[in-house]
């Protein structure tokens, strides 16, 4: 029986082809806009998560945002070795423009110490890093991020150069590796000098920025205490700075997702209701136009809930075609997205199927009213139709 | 077999109510052939709709095989035609988008049979009228006789206690016609009973008895007109 009123649902729906599609097409973009959405954001921030997560999560840092803070050098260095903290890294930033003889550009320079690099996990491609002779006799040399030596130098070889910073010459003694943007930052467009170059540079003598990292991803916890304790200590104030971590940023990054997922997911939503309003348009089109072969079923015996069960099966038919028609459409569109992106998007299986599910419910509900118009019919009203 | 007792019907038509039938009593015995003759607006419709079981009457008493059908719901009424009756409409009825195969198969779907009990019914009762050769043929692609035969076949697949025939050959060319007549006349001599509803009196006189309807009143006798 059921399988009987499936193929009679199929063959009317077949015999209007283009209605039928046309129907569809609600439905269809409704799909493909809820699974593309999804899919493509979800990818977009897993690469983002995966991003900061390969940066590791033992990474802590340290603003001081109060005026006028003792915090030596020597005193936050001192806190290496402590509480669960492996290495401590004060950095002195600030923005200035750099000139490599006709080039010029603005850049971030930073003062740092050699355990700079330990800390932010970064190496030198060539040359060398600034190593703790640099800052016994604040050295002028300096070490660049791919992007600075690049629009100075026009190239990545750039070691033996001299860039100029304010009024001062520094000799290039090292490029850094490459390392692509992140959501944190990188140092591909960052000048390094000497901490204490930048000391004399700027006359800043107080740290105000310093990173620090965990021994172990398990430990971060402790880490980011003790820095607590220490800047608490120092300020006496403890809206006068912050301490935060990689994971905090991961979290953070979570919601930020999962909100964006439900919103764009919700506004989609909302375009394969439209679709299923467009379903239960047609629907009661049809309803109206076999009214002649509503009453002749009745007329032979056919009782309320097998002109129900007709008029609902094709409607949810009409849906979950649409439905499955949009994944299809969506599958190609995802993966000419991963194609021309060069991204990993993939579908996400569990939305594609909420998708197809919320289509066979809104089969259900939409088809639900034509249907029950169409079983309550008077067989010798209908039968007088022409 | 079809036992009416004072049956009244009223439509309400605008303002004022119409009496379509007025106290109509008629008992068809089993295995009988009864034509009943009336011109158009006379309420012949009104009384082979309920005869049919497609509606019910105002008052009055309707036992069909001993059963009364006055206070059934839709769907019992339902059950009732699909059991009992076989109707035979003057515009064959049949559904466009089948064929004449689907067409004698689709009334059983509503019932329980299985799919080799169908196809023994529908093929059985397809050769009866005739029309083995057609069964895969559209109503559209068949000839009025050809698309009346089929809607007969419907009937038969059913094996209805009455089938009930609303101006069969009024589409009809008079070959056509015929051919319909003289399988309703077999039908009647293989034991079924049939009641015919039609304004020919030529047509009427097929039947084994006649009786008349004029203005909602039922009788044995021709009125002048």
């Amino acid at each position: 029986m059921i399988r009987k009123i499936a193929k009679l649902s199929l063959r009317s729906i077949f015999s209007h082809k283009r209605r039928s599609f046309l129907t569809m097409l609600g439905i269809i973009i409704g799909v493909m806009a809820v699974v593309i959405l999804v899919s493509i954001t979800q990818s977009a921030t897993t690469g983002i998560t995966d991003s900061i997560s390969s940066m590791g999560s033992q990474q802590i840092t340290a603003t001081v945002t109060g005026e006028d803070v003792p915090l030596s050098r020597e005193s936050v260095e001192s806190l290496a070795g402590t509480g669960a903290i492996e290495d401590v890294a004060p950095v002195l930033s600030e923005s200035q423009t750099a000139r490599h003889k006709e080039e010029s550009g603005s850049f971030t320079v930073a003062g740092v110490t050699p355990s700079y690099f330990t800390v932010q996990d970064i190496a030198v491609q060539s040359g060398r890093l600034i190593v703790s002779s640099d800052l016994d006799f604040a050295t002028s040399v300096a070490v660049l991020g791919t992007e600075a030596a690049y629009q100075l130098f026009g190239t990545w070889d750039a070691v033996g150069g001299t860039v100029t910073l304010g009024d001062r010459n520094y000799k290039v003694v090292g490029v850094l590796e490459e390392q692509g943007s992140s959501l944190a930052g990188s140092d591909d467009s960052k000048i390094l000098i000497p901490y204490t170059t930048a000391q004399r540079a700027t006359g800043q003598k107080n740290v105000t920025t310093f990173y620090a990292k965990a021994t172990s991803e398990a430990s971060v916890s402790l880490a980011v205490n003790t820095i607590d304790a220490y800047l608490l200590q120092a300020t006496r104030d403890e809206d006068a700075y912050t301490v935060s971590n990689q994971a905090d940023l991961l979290d953070t990054m979570d919601e930020v997702d999962n909100t964006l997922s439900l919103l764009l997911g919700g506004i989609a939503a909302i375009s394969l209701l439209v679709g299923g309003i467009g379903i239960m348009n047609i629907m009661l089109v049809a309803v109206s136009e076999r009214t002649r072969e509503i009453g002749i079923r009745k007329a032979v015996g056919a009782k309320r809930r097998h002109i129900l069960a007709q008029f609902l099966c094709e409607a949810c038919i009409l849906s979950l075609l649409g439905g499955l028609l949009g994944l299809a459409a969506s599958a190609a569109v995802v993966a000419g997205y991963g194609l021309f992106s060069g991204s990993a998007a993939s579908l996400d299986w569990t939305t594609a199927l909420a998708a197809v599910l919320f289509c066979a419910v809104i089969g259900v509900a939409f088809g639900g009213y034509p249907a029950a118009k169409a079983s309550r019919l008077q067989p010798i009203e209908a039968l007088h139709t022409l | 077999m079809i036992r009416l007792k004072h049956i009244y019907k009223s439509y309400p038509l605008g303002d004022v109510t119409v009496d379509v039938l007025k106290d109509v009593n008629l008992h068809v015995r089993p295995q009988e052939f009864v034509s009943i003759l009336g011109p158009s607006g006379s309420g012949k419709s009104t009384l082979m709709n309920i005869i049919g079981c497609l509606d019910v009457a105002d008052s009055g008493e309707y036992l069909l095989d001993g059963e009364c059908v006055d206070d059934c719901t839709e769907d019992q009424l339902s059950e009732i035609r699909g059991k009992k009756i076989g109707f035979i409409f003057q515009q064959f009825n049949l559904l466009p988008e089948l064929t004449a195969y689907e067409n004698v198969e689709m009334p059983l779907l509503y019932h329980k049979l299985t799919a080799a009990q169908r196809k023994e019914r529908v093929e059985r009762t397809l050769s009866q009228v005739g029309l083995s050769d057609r069964m895969d043929h559209r109503p559209s692609q068949l000839s009025g006789g050809q698309q009346q035969r089929v809607a007969i076949a419907r009937v038969l697949a059913m094996e209805p206690s009455i089938i009930l025939a609303d101006e069969p050959t009024g589409n009809l060319d008079s070959h056509s016609g015929r051919e319909i007549m003289d399988i309703l006349g077999r039908l009647w001599q293989a034991g079924n009973t049939i009641v015919l509803i039609t304004h020919d009196t030529q047509v009427a006189n097929e039947a084994q008895r006649k009786v008349y309807v004029h203005d909602g009143i039922l009788s044995t006798k021709e009125m002048a007109s």
